[in-house]
């Protein structure tokens, strides 16, 4: 059985409401956390390993002992719960199903952080959550949990939730903050870091949905303990959120120990692929990471099975590795086009670019357009060349990491898949009625791969 | 159109600037222009942005910008019912085209377009965090997952009947 700290209630008939919640166990951190110190908080979130489930995994603690504290500035913490990443939806689920949670995580996390009035961003979309996230809030407030004076500790803090209004962009942390002041998700510059000047010049820490529900089993079973879970530095448990063809899409909790493999076929997760067909390639950590054909997912260029956790998916860079990001896991089966998914990518990218740097508004628009027509049995050899060509001068020379983000999918496919790129160039007519199919992309690797 | 909103609307707007500090009311304009958007037949009209700027005491530029960069507030009117079905990488591996196409044939009109009784607008949008449930649309302020030709007509009708 795996290990279960934040979706282990998830089901729990009723959990939505307070009464449920609190009698199963909810709200005994904010308890326990009011009566400790803010710093030995920050210093349990430390000890637990906890990394950022945005996407960057970025640790926890380390970021939180980052914000200013300057003597009469107000400190916010904003909830990221933009999720618009292709391939991710835990966040919504959490917020659906188990709203507290994220509500109890925020209120310890508010006054780790000194904050007293706290916001949710959660992207427009997502209507009816925000509706359920009020519900929840109002709740915790009638039930002393928020407002002032919490539970008599002294501590005041108010939470909001804010609606974006759809745009992928205001997830990156400073084009959030630009968006929560009313304004175009346009990001900063940095520095200053929003720990120094984030919202309204203020220190501002920005957290993921699920990286503030984690604070809650932290709490309660202590760092130390929460970083016994899982292997290395991926610590605790990890949401999944499973997609494309599988049998069992859905969002899963997995502790980072677990292959890739078990949890592409075993009947606990994702339950293999729909009508017999076999695995063609995956992208493991939301739109933005590596895709990789099906024999480098499943083991590393080392031949080592690889696992579902930071280092293992990483491992070999992106010459042979990929990224656990967000948890977005994205299945292709053999009958899948890679040219076709990888358009499809760079479109969004393109239509998601706020403008501001020309590479990236630039860059976008001739990807998408070179794709589409290379997918349409249109292109060119040369054109698969240019298209590593705009992706490399992408990367690297933008001011957020969106542009990566755009880079990224575009190479990889390119990387593992230039055959099937050539196919389309010299079968314009035949790509446009089959697809390349499975060919060698699960064949076992003999020679180590080199980029 | 008389642009005003109600004074229970208006005390909403209120509730909403004072989630922000003090002098920060401009951090209400998105939620104000859903709301706005919502009272005011679904689109954002310019009369309609100049009132909210005026509500926000902003200047009415400072409204244009952020009405035209976010894709959920739409700048020319729309059908009653907008269909917006995600056509991204993981609901395409799902066969998200073909509802397109279907819903195309089934209201004779091309993606960004109304049909000719003001019921219907197909929009294509990118991904609305519902991948595992794909295809899938929003409608409104929730999501139509799982579709199938036989949903895409069970709604169309359910929508037809709430019209009447
Ligand atoms: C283009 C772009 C989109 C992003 N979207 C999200 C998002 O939807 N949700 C999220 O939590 N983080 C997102 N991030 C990461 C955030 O910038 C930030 O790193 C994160 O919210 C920090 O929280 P964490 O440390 O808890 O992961 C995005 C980053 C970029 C560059
Ligand atoms: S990289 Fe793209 S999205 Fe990011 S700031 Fe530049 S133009 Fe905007
Ligand atoms: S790709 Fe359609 S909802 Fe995510």
């Amino acid at each position: 059985m795996s290990i279960k700290l934040l979706l282990d209630k998830a089901h729990v008939p009723g959990i939505r409401g307070f009464e449920v919640y609190r009698r199963e166990g909810g709200y005994r951190s904010v308890e326990k956390a009011l009566k400790m110190q803010p710093a030995d908080i920050v210093e349990e979130v430390k000890k637990s390993g906890l990394r950022g489930r945005g996407g960057a995994g970025f640790p926890t603690g380390m970021k939180w002992s980052f914000i200013a504290k300057p003597e009469g500035v107000p400190r916010h913490l904003v909830c990221n719960a933009d999720e618009s990443e292709p391939g991710t939806f835990k966040d919504r689920y959490l917020m659906e199903f188990i709203p507290h949670l994220l509500i109890e995580g925020m209120i310890v996390s508010s006054f780790a952080l000194g904050s007293n009035t706290s916001y949710i961003y959660i992207r427009g979309e997502y209507d009816w959550v925000s509706d359920i996230l009020e519900e929840a809030i109002a709740e915790a407030r009638k039930n002393g949990f928020l407002g002032k004076n919490i539970q008599g500790s002294g501590f005041d803090c108010e939470m909001y939730v804010h609606r974006g209004a759809g745009a992928y962009i205001c997830g990156e942390e400073t084009a959030l903050i630009e968006s929560l002041e009313g304004k175009r998700g346009n990001p900063r510059i940095k520095p200053p870091f929003p720990a120094i000047q984030g919202v309204w010049a203020r220190p501002t820490v920005v957290n993921n949905v699920e990286t503030l529900a984690a604070v809650v089993p932290i709490l309660n079973m202590g760092g130390e303990e929460y970083a016994k879970i899982g292997v290395g530095k991926s610590t605790g448990t990890k949401l999944i959120s499973a997609c494309g063809n599988i049998n069992k899409p859905g969002i899963y909790e997995i502790d980072m120990t677990i292959s890739v493999e078990e949890f592409i076929f075993s009947d606990e997760y994702c339950g293999g692929i729909p009508n017999g067909k076999r695995l063609k390639a995956c992208i493991p950590g939301g739109s933005s990471v590596p895709i990789l054909p099906a024999n480098l997912l499943l083991t590393t260029a080392k031949g080592e099975k690889r696992l579902m956790n930071y280092e293992s998916l990483s491992d070999g860079g992106f010459a042979t590795g990929t990224m656990m990001g967000s948890g977005g896991f994205i299945v292709l089966d053999e009958d899948q086009c890679v040219v076709k998914h990888t358009y499809t990518l760079a479109r969004f990218y393109r239509h998601e670019s706020c403008g501001q740097c020309s590479p990236c508004r630039e860059g976008t628009g001739w990807m998408e357009k070179i794709l589409k027509s290379i997918e349409e049995g249109k292109g060119k050899m040369s054109d698969i060349d240019l298209l590593w060509d705009i992706q490399r001068r992408i990367e690297g020379n933008t001011i957020c990491p969106l542009g990566d983000a755009a880079a990224w999918p575009v190479a990889a496919a390119i990387r593992h898949f230039r055959d099937e790129f050539e196919w389309h160039v010299n079968n314009p007519e035949l790509s446009q009625k089959e697809n390349y199919g499975l060919r060698h992309y699960a064949d076992e690797l003999h020679v180590p791969v080199t980029a | 159109m008389d642009v005003q909103f109600s004074q229970e609307k208006l005390n909403k707007v209120n509730e909403i600037i004072s989630r922000y500090p003090e002098g920060k009311q401009k951090s209400a304009l998105l939620p104000v222009l859903h709301l706005a958007q919502t009272e005011f037949g679904g689109w954002l009209d310019v009369p309609v942005m100049d009132y909210v700027a005026g509500l926000l005491s902003i200047e009415p530029i400072e409204v244009y910008e952020v009405a035209s960069f976010y894709s959920m507030y739409n700048l020319k009117p729309v059908g009653k019912y907008m269909f917006e079905v995600c056509q991204t990488g993981p609901c395409m591996l799902n066969g998200s085209d073909d509802i397109i196409d279907y819903i195309k044939q089934k209201l004779n009109i091309k993606v960004g377009e109304t049909t000719a009784d003001g019921l219907f607008t197909l929009k294509t949008v990118e991904c609305l965090g519902a991948c595992g449930y794909a295809p899938m649309m929003q409608m409104g302020k929730t999501y139509r997952e799982h579709l199938t030709k036989e949903k895409v007509d069970a709604i169309i009708d359910e929508c037809r009947t709430k019209a009447n």
